[in-house]
């Protein structure tokens, strides 16, 4: 089965974020002064190949854990769906 | 005896020339060694340069971390070889697990290039064994993402092991405890963010990166060792 994921690699809490505090500081001038709490991080897709879902879904964790994210510095949410058909093929 | 260097270029990588150079010129005999290379020709030490290396595409150091050259570092530095990375080169080896903590961006998103203080913190380490314990040096500074960062755990043994080689005597980046530069737990893998290589001439207005690079050559004379071929990849950043 082939599965689409996306990868939400987002800097673990505690970890200062230069990125999002520049945007957040940028935004009153702009006139969003209600916006708050900005985290910039980054998205990776793709598709992989596995028996089953919750096949998929250990190889994923495994490519993130290795090399997707620096566990220092970084966590990682996974979105995981069977694939649209023919999105991949 | 002359101590041979190896200097790791990756793709990307753009101060092996300036590694090079320097190492000459202290007297140390260099070997550039492509990253697509399984072996490191026997050399005595190894030298990981700056620069961009695979373009820091995803984060930096994250995919020179796997090119084959890196087996074979890991399995020197493991064997007690001495093994210094320089800015890019010291984000690579925290990549590969083999310096603990990560670089991150500097604070206030600067990129940073000026000269900087340093404080020699511990003479115990493959790049300071010729300097003393305070010793203050004035070294060029060049990256966007320097900025020390681990856990408190990690940040209490580097403490506590006095593995915190060199400091910046005035903060430029945001690192952690003005972490400039750390070593394993054996001593003899050195990560900084500063260039050495860059102040070892009077006429680029210092001479204060020699001493460090000196140490790293009589390290290389001090312990010749058996040329390390056996591929083992480092644990992962983290550990």
């Amino acid at each position: 089965m082939r599965f689409d994921v996306l990868v939400e690699v987002s800097l673990r809490s505690g970890i200062a974020d230069p990125q999002g505090a520049t945007v957040e500081r940028s935004l009153p001038r702009l006139g969003f002064v209600e916006v708050h709490g900005v985290r910039v991080g980054k998205a990776i897709r793709f598709a992989i190949d596995a028996a089953d879902q919750e096949a998929a879904r250990q190889r994923v964790d495994e490519l993130c854990r290795r090399f997707l994210t620096n566990p220092v510095l970084e966590d990682a949410t996974v979105t995981l769906a069977p694939a649209q058909d023919g999105a991949y093929a | 005896m002359t101590a041979r260097v190896g200097v790791v270029v990756f793709p990307g990588s753009n101060c092996e020339h300036d590694a090079a150079e320097a190492i000459a010129g202290l007297g140390g005999e260099v070997e550039l060694l492509w990253h697509d290379e399984p072996a490191l020709r026997g050399v005595d030490g190894v030298v990981l340069p700056g620069g961009f290396a695979h373009g820091d595409y995803l984060r930096t150091g994250a995919i020179a971390r796997f090119s084959p050259v890196m087996g074979a570092v890991a399995a020197f530095a493991r064997s007690g070889g001495p093994v210094v990375g320089i800015c890019n080169g010291f984000q690579i080896l925290t990549e590969a697990g083999l310096l603990p903590g990560a670089l991150q961006k500097n604070r206030g998103l600067k990129f940073l290039c000026t000269t900087v203080g340093l404080r020699v913190e511990t003479t115990a380490s493959v790049l300071t064994s010729l300097a003393a314990a305070g010793d203050r040096l004035r070294v060029p500074i060049n990256h966007f993402e320097g900025a020390y960062t681990c856990d408190p755990a990690v940040l209490e043994a580097l403490r506590a092991e006095d593995r915190v080689v060199l400091r910046y005597v005035d903060n430029p980046n945001g690192s952690l405890d003005d972490i400039a530069g750390v070593c394993s737990g054996d001593r003899n893998v050195v990560g900084l963010m500063p260039h050495p290589e860059r102040a070892c001439d009077a006429r680029l207005g210092s001479e204060d990166g020699a001493v460090l690079l000196r140490s790293l050559l009589d390290a290389c004379t001090a312990g010749r060792r058996p040329a390390t071929t056996v591929p083992a990849y480092g644990a992962g950043p983290g550990t």
